[in-house]
């Protein structure tokens, strides 16, 4: 016999189910009066620094249909790289950005928005840049275990190329699902494809 | 008290796959087209993943974590069998996770969501709103107070109930421990039936989903209550490692 490891085990997954809403958003879904507001439906204000930025999308099953009960929710440094966490040992963050935004999907489209600023470099384990990304993770009905992606932009193609985590990825005919298109300026265009041709690369975090 | 440990600031313990549900489960009908076909990519925690959005207890409203009242008009409360719903966060470590928002939501006593897409027959209670919050203390502990949710039909098989069960959303400390999943009640018969709770094919992962009746903490003459832990992803503690947070 040995000595135990005595280690837990992450709790299971979990489907959101089709009323995540009312859990996580629940004055957008009409339930007014028990939060003052839905929690990440603003990430700037007035003083946040950055280049303001707008990223809208779909989410996309395999038949092509965009989910109507997705929600999504965004993670990112702010303007000079750092994020707005605890554990940020690097210096302050900019304290007029949360770093993290919620966004359920519409009804009708299933278009999601978020106004935010673009993050500046965040440096990979061994201390070379990453380009600049956002992540994203992607819960609704029919997702067992959410989805953990990036979105990377569409103007920093040196960066992109040289960005430790693209690198990793050896079919480099699906980089592309994890860039976002530029529509206007300032404006991105970000889908995410659930499954098929097109499937965005989903990570194993 | 001098030392030559350095702060945790490993990356997190890789997800065990082989407990957490498959992404193709097609009992489950809605996850045949909303399943990536392909592999994951892994990736090693960065900087963007061992760190995460923190919820200070200044947003919490006093009825946030009362689901008996936090809808209800004044002096009224929800309909239903009263419970509290307590228990800790734990990270895989074993180690209490503090200041972990958890966000609930459920159905009403006969089984019926307050939402526009809810189609069942069951009455709506004007008094229950269905959403709670809280934050865990700083061993990790959390407590709410709801009413015991029915069960509920829905459209996947001809005749498919879901059982007794609340809804959990947790953050961590990192966005790498997110986590949304459901608590289930001890004794529930609809348990073995439910294809979404059948879409985790390792037995002792579904156990510990499924809260049981904790008698002790029951308060008398009022409400029982229903002890459930949940574990978040434990981090690495070895201090030989690059440190991307730079201490
Ligand atoms: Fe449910």
């Amino acid at each position: 016999m040995v000595q135990k490891l005595n280690l837990l085990k992450e709790s299971a997954s979990q489907t959101a189910g089709p009323y995540v809403h009312i859990g996580c958003v629940p004055n957008f879904c009409g339930i007014e009066g028990v939060y003052p507001e839905d929690l990440g439906s603003s990430m700037v204000n007035d003083k946040t620094e950055g280049e303001r930025i707008t990223i809208r999308g779909k989410v996309i099953d395999g038949t092509g249909t965009p989910l109507k009960d997705v929600m999504l929710e965004i993670w990112q440094a702010d303007h000079k790289g750092l994020y707005p966490a605890v554990n940020e040992m690097r210096g302050d963050a900019d304290s007029n950005f949360t770093g993290w935004g919620r966004c359920p999907g519409d009804y009708t489209t299933g278009e999601y928005v978020f106004e935010t600023i673009k993050p500046g470099i965040v440096p990979f384990m061994d201390g070379k840049p990453m380009a600049p990304h956002i992540t994203f993770w992607v819960v609704a009905r029919g997702i067992n275990v959410g989805l953990h992606t990036r979105m990377y932009f569409p103007e920093e193609e040196t960066a992109n190329a040289a960005d430790p985590v693209l690198g990793r990825i050896e079919h480099k005919v699906r980089i592309p699902t994890l860039i976002g298109k530029k529509t206007g300026d300032g404006e991105y265009t970000f889908d995410i494809v659930l499954q098929g041709e097109n499937e965005t690369v989903f990570f194993d975090i | 008290m001098k030392s030559n440990q350095k702060p945790v600031s490993g990356g997190y313990f890789p997800r065990d796959r082989v407990r957490q549900p498959d992404a193709y489960t097609p009992w489950y009908k809605t996850s045949v087209v909303r399943s990536p076909n392909k592999a994951l990519i892994s990736m090693n925690n960065t900087l963007s993943e061992i760190t995460g959005p923190v919820f200070g207890h200044s947003i919490l409203g006093d009825l946030d974590n009362d689901m008996m009242i936090n809808f209800a008009a004044p002096g009224e409360s929800a309909i239903g069998q009263r419970i509290i719903v307590h228990g800790r966060v734990l990270d895989e470590n074993g180690n209490g996770v503090p200041d972990c928002l958890l966000e609930v939501w459920q159905a009403n006593a006969g089984g019926r969501y307050r939402h526009a897409k809810e189609g069942y027959v069951a009455a709506l209670d004007p008094n229950f709103g269905g959403c709670g919050r809280c934050i865990t203390d700083e061993s990790g502990y959390y407590s709410f107070r709801t009413i015991k949710p029915g069960a509920y039909p829905w459209p996947n098989g001809p005749n498919d109930w879901r059982p007794a069960h609340i809804h959990f959303s947790l953050f961590g400390h990192a966005f790498a421990q997110r986590l949304i999943t459901q608590m289930y009640f001890e004794g529930d018969p609809m348990i073995p039936h439910c294809p979404i709770i059948r879409t985790i094919s390792d037995q002792n992962a579904i156990d510990d989903l499924i809260a049981p009746l904790d008698l002790a903490n029951t308060v008398p003459m009022d409400a029982r209550a229903y002890k459930f832990d949940i574990v978040l992803r434990g981090r690495r503690s070895t201090m030989f490692e690059n440190r991307m947070e730079g201490n």
